[in-house]
């Protein structure tokens, strides 16, 4: 059934309703037409709840520190992530963009917020703003420079706009300094912004 | 079957349906009418213009299509690319 557009007293009605008997007529209507168990909206929540930048900093660390894992993680990112015990079932699924010398990567969703929530939980606010989205595709090496992030002369960026049904995250390049640190170590240095390629880890001076 | 490969030049169709009613498109307006080249056939995905509408959704090929800047801005900075997820219908051989 295609949307009929909302008549102004309908219109009126969805604004001066609160969200949560809004939230709870919606949800009837769901379990009414079977389209979604009741048991299905808590752990949906949670399982995003769990996910957070940390599980995909851990995800770097490991590439970092065993080549085998890296491959995987490039090749088959919904597999790789299981170690850490995501599953991407029924989730969009998840590109891993390799930083490397002279290649950068840079994550947006111009159209929305496109994010791979699945492996790191709800994106930082201003990945939803109007304005990150509009600069990123437009003036993305000033938009870094702004966060300090200034790469070495000559490294190409590229910008990927999250538009479809893929979710992308950046592999970021392990900072020198780090010779010798197990994962542990590697998965602190990894910022949420690494991961999205607005900045790049470093080591403490 | 996908009708395009890689290394492929194609042009986004310069289509603006959101003046012809509710619509859900997932290319984005900078890029209509642009230029660019096939990336990748990233895999088949049900359209989401249909889906959307809890319409039928055909599974169409969705590329991976880069984009130079200097086919989209007025003022573009060298040495970046763009790549957007596109699917088949939107692209033309160029």
């Amino acid at each position: 059934m295609a949307h009929a557009p909302l008549s102004a007293a309908d219109r009126k009605l969805l604004e001066t309703t609160p969200p949560e008997a809004l939230f709870a007529a919606l949800k009837r209507v769901l379990f009414a037409k079977g389209l979604v168990a009741p048991e299905e909206i808590p752990a949906q929540i949670a399982q995003t709840e769990r996910a957070s930048p940390l599980i995909g900093a851990q995800i770097v660390a490991r590439a970092w520190t065993d080549p085998a894992y890296r491959a995987l993680l490039l090749a088959e990112p919904a597999r790789a992530v299981e170690a850490f015990g995501v599953s991407l079932t029924g989730a969009p699924p998840l590109g891993v963009l390799e930083n490397r010398p002279g290649q950068h990567h840079l994550i947006v969703c111009t159209l929305c917020s496109c994010y791979p929530r699945a492996v790191l939980g709800y994106p930082p606010f201003w990945y939803k703003s109007a304005a990150y989205r509009a600069r990123a595709v437009r003036d993305p090496r000033g938009l870094l420079a702004e966060w300090g992030t200034v790469l070495p002369a000559g490294t190409e960026i590229t910008v990927v706009d999250s538009t479809a049904d893929y979710r992308w995250m950046v592999l970021p390049m392990r900072p020198s300094g780090t010779e010798g640190w197990d994962e542990a170590r590697l998965s602190a240095l990894v910022r949420v912004s690494d991961l999205i390629g607005m900045t790049v880890p470093e080591a403490p001076a | 079957m996908s009708r395009f490969r890689v290394g492929d030049k194609v042009r986004v169709r310069e289509d603006w349906p959101e003046q012809r009613g509710p619509v859900h498109i997932r290319t984005p307006h900078y890029l209509r009418g642009r230029a660019g080249e096939i990336a990748a056939l990233l895999g088949v995905f049900p359209n989401p213009e249909d889906l959307a509408f809890d319409r039928p959704a055909p599974r169409l090929p969705l590329y991976h299509v880069r984009f130079r800047p200097e086919a989209l801005w007025p003022e573009p900075v060298s040495g970046e690319t763009l790549l957007v997820e596109i699917f088949e219908p939107w692209l033309t051989p160029l």
